[in-house]
């Protein structure tokens, strides 16, 4: 049967105005209890950054805020290296990302133990090849070497750009360096091609202390990684010297 | 979700339920089954099945989908106008798929970042719509919901037996349990039966073994 063109309007606006109401309503019921799973999640991300993947996962939900609360200290830094009188709370990585480098206001998250300061966890963020990646990364008190890191993405390809959220993948990266023996910056790399996964990829780039192993068929996603680093420890950079400053200076 | 699983229970009980309606639920489940005989919905078989958890949330998923696509329509069957009738299909599958990952993300969020893009692809799983364009355009909202849980059992039927296969030959638990660890069994695992290529072979075998038992064989 053939319909009138005004009834085939009406009926298609009628139809998506329903979806549109339902959704909606779903969206704001269940809003505030998918924003506590990514805060939680955030908190998961930070302490797997230094306690490694394993541990995290072992632990319930209660222990991981209790650890977190105990050990994390957060604060917020500018290019400069300047500590700022807010919380990571009040900004959006996303916003600050887009800025130039300069003008980047920079969370912080501290972890101190008896000892004084253990580790300092950064947070990352750029674009894979298909949309955003982001990470954290924590780095020893030397502001060099690399104690763990963690990844995480919105879109990269399954079984490619997103193996980069796998302990295999993560692992690689512990142990490296970010500068030369000058000091000087450097970053860390992920290179083509892979050699073997798993183990075989580690032993590969032992001896090598600014490069990682690949990721066959994801080199995008690799090159974004790369980027995402390099952009984020340039920014970081004036805080690293400072950080090294006040440790001279206090011994 | 729950829904789904409410409905699963109180189908059979309805005392109008006859031969032809529980047709409608078991034939998807063996000789119509939409993966192994016809072939649909592939894509997200081969790529959910490397562990049971997140091929049972699938499964859940899809169910809820089809069955609940298949009613709506049915009831709107002869309101809709026949030349826009694929983009309505799409727009209430779409919405019901929107509302499962909604609800995934709120109260599974560890499930729904493991299915990640693959919840949102059940708008494009060929049996949802098959099942709307071969079904429910033309059957009264009962049997297409009869119909609509069927064929999602059935393709969660075949999800959880190739996630079955791929996870205790691929990393050697049962719904994330160490079943070799448990009986003392030093089991290395396969790792091809992880990667897709491992669900292609496994899910070859299950069409293999379902067919030769029901003698099926496709027409030249």
């Amino acid at each position: 049967m053939q319909r009138s063109n005004s009834y085939i309007f009406t009926f298609i606006v009628a139809l998506t105005m329903t979806c549109a109401v339902l959704l909606s309503l779903t969206n704001e019921a269940l809003k505030d209890k998918q924003a506590a799973n990514v805060a939680f999640e955030k908190r998961q991300f930070i302490l797997t950054t230094f306690m490694g993947a394993e541990a995290i996962g072992a632990m319930k939900p209660e222990e991981v805020n209790k650890v977190y609360d105990e050990k994390v200290k957060s604060s917020v830094v500018d290019f400069n290296g300047k500590v700022l009188d807010m919380q990571p709370d009040d900004l959006e990585l996303v916003k600050e990302y887009k800025k130039p480098i300069e003008e980047r206001l920079l969370p912080v998250y501290t972890i101190t133990g008896s000892e004084g300061l253990e580790y300092v966890v950064l947070p990352t963020y750029g674009f894979g090849l298909w949309d955003n990646i982001w990470g954290y990364v924590a780095l020893e008190k030397d502001m060099n070497t690399i104690k763990g890191i963690v990844f995480d993405h919105k879109g990269e390809t399954p079984g490619l750009g997103a193996r980069i959220t796998t302990d295999e993948i993560q692992t690689r990266y512990e142990g490296k360096t970010i500068r030369d023996e000058s000091g000087e910056l450097v970053s860390v790399t992920m290179m083509k091609g892979e050699n073997g996964g798993g183990e075989k990829s580690v032993s590969a780039f032992e001896g090598k202390p600014h490069k990682v192993d690949g990721m066959s068929g994801a080199t995008l996603t690799g090159n974004g990684i790369n980027d995402m680093l390099s952009d984020y420890f340039k920014a970081y950079n004036n805080y690293f010297k400072q950080q090294s400053v006040e440790k001279t200076a206090s011994n | 979700m729950s829904t789904a699983v409410e409905e699963k229970k109180s189908a059979p009980a309805q005392p109008f339920i006859g031969k032809k309606e529980r047709q409608l639920l078991s034939d998807p489940l063996d000789s119509n089954n939409p993966i192994t005989v016809q072939v649909l919905g592939i894509c997200s078989a081969l790529a959910v099945t490397v562990q049971m958890k997140p091929a049972f949330f699938m499964t859940l998923g899809v169910i809820f989908v089809t069955m609940m696509s298949n009613l709506i329509i049915s009831m709107m069957r002869n309101i809709i106008p026949g030349r826009v009738r694929i983009i309505v299909q799409l727009a209430v599958v779409s919405t019901f798929v929107i509302l499962v990952d909604q609800v995934l993300k709120a109260y599974a969020y560890d499930v729904s970042k493991e299915l990640s893009v693959f919840v949102g692809l059940i708008v494009t799983n060929c049996i949802v719509m098959g099942r709307l364009e071969a079904f429910a355009m033309g059957n009264k909202p009962f049997p297409s919901l009869l119909d609509g849980i069927g064929n999602g059992l059935g393709y969660g039927a075949i999800l959880m037996v190739v996630a079955f296969i791929r996870e205790i030959l691929g990393s050697g638990s049962v719904f994330g349990f160490k079943v070799f660890d448990a009986i003392g069994i030093n089991y290395i695992g396969n790792g091809v039966m992880v990667i897709p290529a491992g669900a292609s072979i496994a899910i070859g075998l299950v069409i293999w073994a379902q067919r030769a038992r029901n003698g099926m064989v496709e027409s030249d």
